[in-house]
């Protein structure tokens, strides 16, 4: 590799994009203002399934600065079905996905009625006037009661609550044995259910849609993580040649999955902003984000892993009920399938089966939300082998390491057929456990223990690995997903040396505009500040599969160093030409082509300026020094990890505190430590908040109780323990980076690091299980009703506005 | 999202403010500080006509010596309430409970009367309040009176303040020398409290010559801890005594159940609670 004086990668760069992101100093697509635009509201659905009987707007129309209002019925041809690019069987049950509901509802928080006005209040105003009458139906919520003989249907036409059923097993694939004879076999066999409470994503920066139907084509402004997919996807849905249509995802503030998605808002302001041919915009308030964006997770999960005596696993079979909610939208049916190979983990199962129940109910879609299947398979495998080393009685350390695969053993092709290139769990695992004071902790435990301390301590382990850099597109494709996993980028030599670099990822807080410099300066030679990233407009960047999976580094990075080796490589032979010297004689180092054994040298920005003017190139070279670039990876990436959590259990309030986090993460190669130390301390923060903190609670008649933040409780740095972060370094060997990865490793391993630690402290009180968020009184009842098994458990809604109830109205 | 629209008034007197609500009647609301009501407006779970901002009248912020007691502007925002000498000086179990109050940026702009009138059974001013025998002074159309803590709250979110009533000030009897604290259990720093209990006591030689505890959230007003009054007059300042009379912390409240607390759970807390607050005080 060739390199500046100072290498770039590896630095830990100050983020160059925080200055106006911080300051405000930017266009979030909220604060885009055109002349003569109109403001969307969306008028929602309180009930969970209804038909609609009537909707009277003729009030609502007649408010001032109301220019138009419409139904579902209004829109009922024009909007079609939104997109889900993720069949995920053949014979897949999908109902059709209208933007605006025509006729029935199924989740409360469905959009019934827009209302377009010259003002954002205005239009506000004009909802509280549409009269809509509703012929309530029942209720689905529960994904057990959904798959009952006789249970009452969410989508009647369908005929049944389930949309699919996805089975992998290793003995059909021949990627291993039986997972039957497995347990028939067994010497020990333990059986768990856990539940994947539902999550809401909770992006800082609410959604957002301004469309500008002017001058013949329409461009469209949205926080999206996925302006190429959204692009693409509104073309096919709405029937828009698809080069008549322009996307643009300006600074975006979060997603974490959430803004993975084509949603009812964005086709509904597209819809009237050409119906009036004005620039239209929709921003949601933080309620509505809540009620109506997509969730995540919702599983049950029921697995059963085999043993022998010794400790060896000999099977894992995984039985999962998954909640897609009232409709299939992007990736919904597919969130659940990503985990499948993932349940198995870093160890060697020699049997495996995995079947996934995708089941209907009336609640919010649910969808890709950081992690995205991996998170459920991570925790549920985790809390296995803490619950099979006390079957056991073996130390859980212990019966991971004599389960894993070691570090001589790779390349390994696992149970369920994936190859991963590299890792070191050993290493990993001693460097946490050295940080961490792990035997100490044992020994304080034992103690508190010992003396009935009202303050146990518990110790939490995730041996963690993920697959990411969401991949190859021929794998993509066997999965029935519906687009590829390439990434492209560009790289624009402008005459004054400086330097435009295009790429297909779509950045919504990752940094991507510092790491994505730091390469090509690296790579070219140039000054870090000389290059500028180019990102998040189809225009600009025609060409992209935008930001999710963790895949933007080790995906879009690889497309930035190979479309600048083909600068590098016409470059070289344009100096070779210029200083008259044969090509394999020209060296190039921090920026300069030289003659090897001569002081001849000339910079690279001179080359570039040669090539530009083009005076006097090789015959046959053609101006210009732009090159572009388009990887396929052939294999994931699988970052990796030990996570070692110690919780203080006060037994007397279940009140949970975090004494002390320590991870140590192998993501292969790093480009900016600081980003890494970054999307670490968020990961962990988003992982804990799920075993501690965070649920979307519905009541039984699917009113989502949990729709502020001040119900549902998003951790802040007040709430979270220092963090113990390291690296142990084993590069990738699927991309000439070396890097595996980093946006989802913290959140995917710190779950079940942090319940498994609850769990160690009171599990001597009868204590082996507490359902997620372990709150308070769930640990608490937990405690004290431990002995007779089988904790109740209750819905968790944080109790609001003080005690204001959001739903119904303070006095 | 934006509040519905509503006739904005600003007086420079109580009297004018008073004058401004009689006007407007029951549609009208007022605004002390704005950290619950504008959230309320916010989300449109309310939709008052007329909202009559008291930020003007400064005669209503700031903490006066009045002999026994102190008497604390209705307009003092929290911040101030903490940072004062003479509150920590005479009545420290306010300070202590002022403390927990949500954030810093609530705590400058919410007010101690602001957040009485509010009367959230989860707030955790009102319970100080009651323990601290604190007297509401209040101005209405028929001129001014004063109202114990114990008949002021009424119900979830509902005093005994008029539409047409302000609150001027809260008279605090000064405990100097009182030992005290606030023990406030949540789940997330800044929320509201599930349960808490405000403890203070008076010890003499190591007895305990007076108590006074109040609960948060263990009913729909401020509940005062009788029993555990009772049990603790006369009893060493030890954890035994303490244990003992926490034991009753529960009794005669009316705990709401709700996601994050149930009814048996909140009485529960209760107890410890009151134990650790009492034993935090005292220092045993």
């Amino acid at each position: 590799m060739t390199a500046t004086a100072e290498p770039e990668i590896g630095r830990a760069r100050l983020r160059k994009e925080d200055a106006r992101l911080i300051t405000g100093d930017t266009r979030w697509t909220d604060n885009i203002q055109m002349a003569g635009m109109l403001h969307m509201a969306v008028l929602r659905s309180p009930m969970a399934h209804a038909k609609i009987t009537s909707i009277d707007v003729s009030a609502a129309a007649a408010m001032p600065g109301v220019l138009l209002v419409l139904t579902g019925d209004d829109v009922a041809e024009e909007q079609g079905s939104l997109p889900c690019a993720w069949p995920i069987t053949e014979d897949m049950l999908a109902p059709p996905a209208p933007s605006l509901a025509v006729g029935e509802v199924n989740f409360a928080g469905e959009g019934v009625a827009v209302v377009i006005a010259r003002s954002d209040h205005e239009a506000h105003d004009a909802l509280a006037a549409i009269d809509v009458e509703y012929d309530e139906l029942p209720v689905v919520l529960d994904m057990k009661a959904a798959l009952a003989d006789g249970a009452d249907l969410v989508h009647p036409d369908l005929g049944t609550n389930k949309s699919a059923t996805w089975v992998f097993d290793s003995a059909e694939a021949g990627t291993g044995s039986d997972v039957d004879r497995a347990i028939a076999d067994a010497e020990v066999v333990v059986t768990r259910t856990f539940r994947q409470q539902r999550l809401i994503p909770a992006f800082m920066e609410p959604r957002s849609v301004v469309v500008d139907p002017g001058g013949g084509s329409i461009t469209m402004w949205s926080a999206t993580q996925v302006p190429h997919i959204l692009r693409w996807m509104l073309s096919a849905v709405l029937g828009i040649p698809e080069h008549k249509v322009r996307v643009i995802a300006p600074d975006v503030g979060g997603g974490f999955g959430g803004k993975l998605q084509v949603t009812p808002e964005e086709v509904l302001t597209l819809l009237v902003a050409r119906r009036l041919g004005k620039p239209v915009k929709w921003t949601e308030s933080r309620t509505e984000s809540m009620l109506s964006a997509h969730h995540g997770r919702d599983q049950v999960q029921e697995l059963t892993i085999t043993a022998r005596r010794d400790g060896t696993v000999t099977g894992l079979k995984v039985d999962l009920l998954a909640d897609m909610g009232a409709y299939l939208r992007l990736v919904t049916p597919g969130v659940p399938i990503l985990g499948a190979f993932m349940f198995n983990a870093i160890y060697k199962f020699p049997a495996y089966r995995f079947t996934c129940v995708n089941v209907f109910t009336n609640k919010v879609p649910t969808d890709a939300y950081r992690g995205a299947g991996r998170p459920e398979a991570t925790f549920a495998i985790e809390r296995m082998m803490d619950e099979l080393a006390v079957e056991l009685g073996m130390e859980p350390m212990e019966l991971r390491r004599k389960n894993w695969i070691e570090h001589e053993e790779f390349p390994f092709t696992t149970v369920c057929g994936l190859t991963y290139d590299s890792g070191n769990y050993e290493a990993a695992t001693d460097r946490a456990m050295e940080l961490f004071g792990y035997d100490e902790l044992r020994r304080e435990q034992a103690a508190r223990r010992e003396s009935g301390d009202p303050v146990q301590l518990g110790i939490g382990i995730s041996t963690f690995t993920e697959m990411c850099g969401l991949a190859p597109s021929r794998v993509l494709g066997s999965l029935r997903y519906g687009a590829g996993g390439w990434e492209h980028a560009a790289i624009r030599m402008l005459p004054t040396g400086k330097v435009e670099l295009i790429t297909g990822t779509s950045p919504h807080g990752q940094g991507h505009e510092t790491a994505w410099s730091q390469i090509v300066a690296d790579r070219l030679g140039v000054p870090f500040e000389d290059v500028e990233v180019l990102h998040g407009d189809t225009q600009s960047s025609h060409k992209g599969m935008d930001s999710y999976g963790s895949r933007s580094l080790a995906v879009g990075g690889t497309a930035i160093v190979l479309a600048a080796d083909k600068v590098l490589a016409k470059a070289r032979t344009l100096a070779a030409h210029l200083m008259e010297c044969s090509e394999s004689d020209v060296d190039f180092s921090s920026g300069r082509f030289s003659v090897r054994g001569t002081g001849t040298s000339t910079a690279l920005t001179d080359v570039v300026l040669a090539a530009h003017v083009a005076h006097n190139l090789p015959d046959g070279m053609e101006p210009g020094m732009d090159a572009e670039s388009t990887f396929d990876p052939t294999n994931f990436s699988f970052p990796h990890g030990t996570h070692l959590c110690a919780t203080e259990v006060d037994t007397e309030t279940g009140a949970v505190k975090i004494r002390s986090y320590v991870c140590v993460d192998d993501i292969g190669e790093v480009v900016n430590p600081l980003i890494v130390e970054g999307q670490v301390h968020g990961g962990l923060a988003q992982g804990i908040a799920q075993a501690l903190f965070e649920e979307a609670v519905h009541d039984e008649s699917g009113t989502l109780t949990t729709a502020t933040l001040a119900d549902y409780l998003v951790p802040t740095a007040a709430d979270l323990p220092h963090f113990t972060t390291d690296r142990t370094v084993t590069p990738a060997d699927s991309n000439p980076l070396g890097v595996k990865g980093v946006g989802e490793a913290g959140t995917i391993a710190s779950t079940p690091a942090v319940v498994n630690a609850v769990i160690d402290a009171v599990r001597h009180l009868g204590v082996e299980d507490i359902e997620m968020p372990c709150t308070p009184m769930r640990v608490w009842k937990a405690v004290h009703r431990g002995r007779e098994r089988g904790v109740p458990t209750t819905p968790v809604a944080a109790g609001g506005l003080g005690s204001i109830d959001a739903q119904g109205g303070a006095e | 999202m934006i509040p519905a629209e509503f006739e904005y008034v600003a007086p420079t007197s109580v009297e004018e403010a008073v004058r401004a609500l009689t006007e407007a009647g029951e549609d009208a609301k007022v605004l002390a500080g704005g950290q619950s009501l504008i959230p309320v407006l916010r989300m449109r779970l309310a939709a008052p006509n007329v909202v009559v901002d008291l930020s003007n009248l400064s005669e209503l912020t700031g903490v006066r010596d009045d002999g026994d007691s102190l008497l604390i502007g209705a307009m003092t925002t929290h911040y101030e309430v903490q940072r004062d000498h003479l509150v920590h000086d005479h009545a420290r179990l306010l300070a202590l409970a002022t403390d927990e109050v949500a954030d810093p940026q609530v705590r400058h702009r919410g007010t101690f009367g602001g957040a009485l009138a509010h009367a959230d059974p989860a707030g955790d001013l009102p319970a100080p309040a009651l323990a601290m025998d604190a007297t509401m002074v209040i101005v209405g159309p028929g001129g001014r009176r004063e109202v114990p803590a114990s008949e002021f709250f009424v119900d979830y979110f509902t005093t005994v303040l008029e539409p047409n009533d302000v609150l001027v000030d809260i008279r605090v009897p000064k405990l100097t020398g009182w030992s005290a604290h606030y023990e406030k259990f949540n789940r997330v720093a800044q929320a509201w409290s599930i349960v808490a209990v405000a403890a203070a006591v008076r010890v003499v030689d190591g007895t305990i010559a007076e108590a006074r505890v109040a609960l948060t959230n263990m009913g729909p007003t401020p509940v005062r801890a009788h029993g555990v009054e009772e049990a603790l007059v006369g009893q060493p300042a030890t954890a035994g005594s303490i244990t003992a009379a926490a034991a009753r912390a529960a009794e005669g409240t009316n705990p709401t159940t709700d996601g994050n607390a149930d009814a048996e759970f909140r009485s529960h807390l209760a107890r410890v609670l009151t134990g650790r607050a009492l034993t935090t005080a005292v220092g045993a």
